[in-house]
């Protein structure tokens, strides 16, 4: 299913999947875990304990920080999986030990929202 | 991707525990870009120094850090979350400037020259063309890449860091190849700043890497500026080139639809209480422009104006920056428009500002609405 392990880990839980990149700085509340931009299409959500699967990350290099807060926090995600790793994203889960996978696209594409997987 | 013996050793801890933090940083980023080795880098630019981003958790991270880790090259650190000078005026209350204080003197151990700039490429001289850099802050990788001739890519806050500290980065994606895979059309008329900010926050939603731009000659700074800071907000795109000819597969239309678009998803207020100028902080040549645009003007609304302290300087000794003063704006260093602590909800409900970048992080990050004008246009409405 893994294309490729970025942090290694093995996780089983509940897929969070959202269509759009994510701008951790400015789209999650670092002490909550919640998504507050009202423009994202998880906004109201909580990615605490998900394995949350988007396509990948974009804007502020310093949402690294919040990935290493919500971690610190916890509220962080169990894995996250994505089409393609950002540096942002990619530094911000080395350093929080948060596992961090890159999926084959038609696997990508199949797994929905609130599906249970096991990744790592 | 390949380490040498040495860089193997401090990634499995034989060199300290900081190199092997900044190590394990480096492989995650050179296994997520398809690198073969790392390559020395000669300038590091980090991000994450303002408290009111990295929080209790990026402060305790860097008190820890800084106990052993010392820069290995030149690095400069993006604005913190308030001027010392005028702290007072602003409420923050007492922990924050005590964390602030904190992340300050963590940096401070570990080597810092104390920019607490955006703008790096207004400060330093560049190096010469083609050189290695690690720039985290995303206008200046840009800026970097696009108009400074250097190498970077659109760098992390930790992957600039665990640069800074080894003095290498992953060699991958635009150290490697900086061709750009699209092409975009600019086609509205008469552009200014705010226009090239849209077509910055338009290009990089729909860019990868790195993207040519046809239909635009010579760009002055403001634009220059504007553009590299909304397209480092928007996506992953780290480069732009002025091109006419490109040979990028895919094309692209800008035009008065698509910057509608993005500027109604941005603007959501006709006027605001407030104004700030400079996200990314102003520059000399910024400053000295928008003295003369306010000859014999005064600005009927509090304006804050967000510049290096070292160009803050250099603007005073001129005596630009008495002029500005004289106009009623307020000069603040060392901290910028963007995710700033200064400009809360508890005092205004919407801020007019002409900075793109400025207005995406005043609607998620600070709460505000957003009036959006080019300056032209905030100076003949809001002064008289």
């Amino acid at each position: 299913m893994t294309q490729k392990i970025i942090v290694q880990g093995k996780v089983t839980g509940k897929v969070l999947k959202s269509n759009q990149p994510i701008n951790f700085l400015g789209t999650i509340d670092k002490k909550t875990g919640e998504i507050i931009d009202k423009k994202h299409d998880l906004y109201g959500k909580t990615i605490k304990d998900s394995i949350l699967i988007f396509p990948n990350g974009i804007g502020s290099s310093v949402g690294a920080y919040t990935i290493y807060s919500i971690k610190s926090n916890n509220v962080s995600p169990l894995a996250m999986a994505c089409k393609k790793v950002d540096l942002t994203v990619a530094s911000g889960c080395a350093l929080a030990n948060i596992p961090l996978f890159i999926l084959e696209p038609d696997e990508y594409d199949k797994i929905k929202d609130g599906d249970e997987i096991s990744l790592g | 991707m390949e380490l040498t013996r040495e860089e193997e050793e401090s990634l499995n801890g034989e060199h300290g525990e900081s190199l092997q933090t900044a190590y394990r940083i480096l492989s995650a980023v050179g296994e997520a870009t398809d690198a073969e080795r790392l390559v020395p880098i000669h300038w590091a630019h980090v991000s994450g120094v303002n408290y009111n981003t990295i929080g209790d958790a990026g402060e305790e991270f860097l008190a820890n850090l800084s106990k052993n880790a010392k820069f290995k090259v030149l690095t400069t650190v993006n604005p913190m979350g308030y001027d010392k000078d005028s702290v007072e005026k602003f409420g923050l209350d007492e922990n924050f400037i005590q964390k602030q204080e904190s992340i300050r003197k963590s940096y401070g151990k570990m080597g810092m020259t104390a920019s607490f700039s955006c703008i790096p490429y207004e400060i330093y001289d560049l190096p010469r063309e083609d050189t290695q850099v690690s720039f985290a802050e995303s206008n200046a990788a840009i800026y970097a890449n696009s108009i400074g001739h250097l190498k970077t890519n659109k760098e992390s806050a930790f992957s600039a860091l665990a640069s800074a500290i080894t003095g290498k980065s992953p060699y991958s994606d635009l150290r490697k190849d900086d061709s750009p895979s699209m092409s975009i059309s600019m086609k509205v008329q008469d552009p200014n700043e705010l226009t090239f900010g849209l077509l910055g926050y338009f290009a990089g939603k729909v860019a990868d890497k790195s993207v040519a731009i046809s239909g635009v000659k010579n760009l002055d700074k403001r634009c220059n500026k504007s553009l590299c800071a909304s397209m480092g907000t928007s996506g992953s795109c780290g480069k732009f080139v002025l091109d006419d000819n490109s040979n990028a597969s895919e094309k692209v239309d800008f035009d008065e639809k698509e910057m509608q678009n993005v500027f109604d998803e941005l603007n959501t207020a006709d006027s605001g209480d407030l104004i700030t100028l400079g996200s990314p902080q102003l520059g000399l040549e910024e400053m000295t422009d928008l003295a003369a645009m306010l000859k014999g003007r005064s600005f009927k609304k509090r304006c804050l104006i967000f510049c290096p302290r070292a160009i803050q300087e250099q603007a005073r000794s001129l005596g630009y920056a008495g002029q500005l003063e004289s106009a009623g704006c307020e000069l603040l260093s060392d901290c910028c428009t963007c995710l700033t602590p200064l400009v809360t909800k508890k005092d205004v409900d919407s801020v007019t500002t002409n900075s793109i970048k400025g207005a995406y992080y005043f609607k998620n990050s600070n709460g505000l609405d957003v009036n959006l004008k080019p300056l032209s246009e905030i100076v003949s409405d809001e002064t008289s």
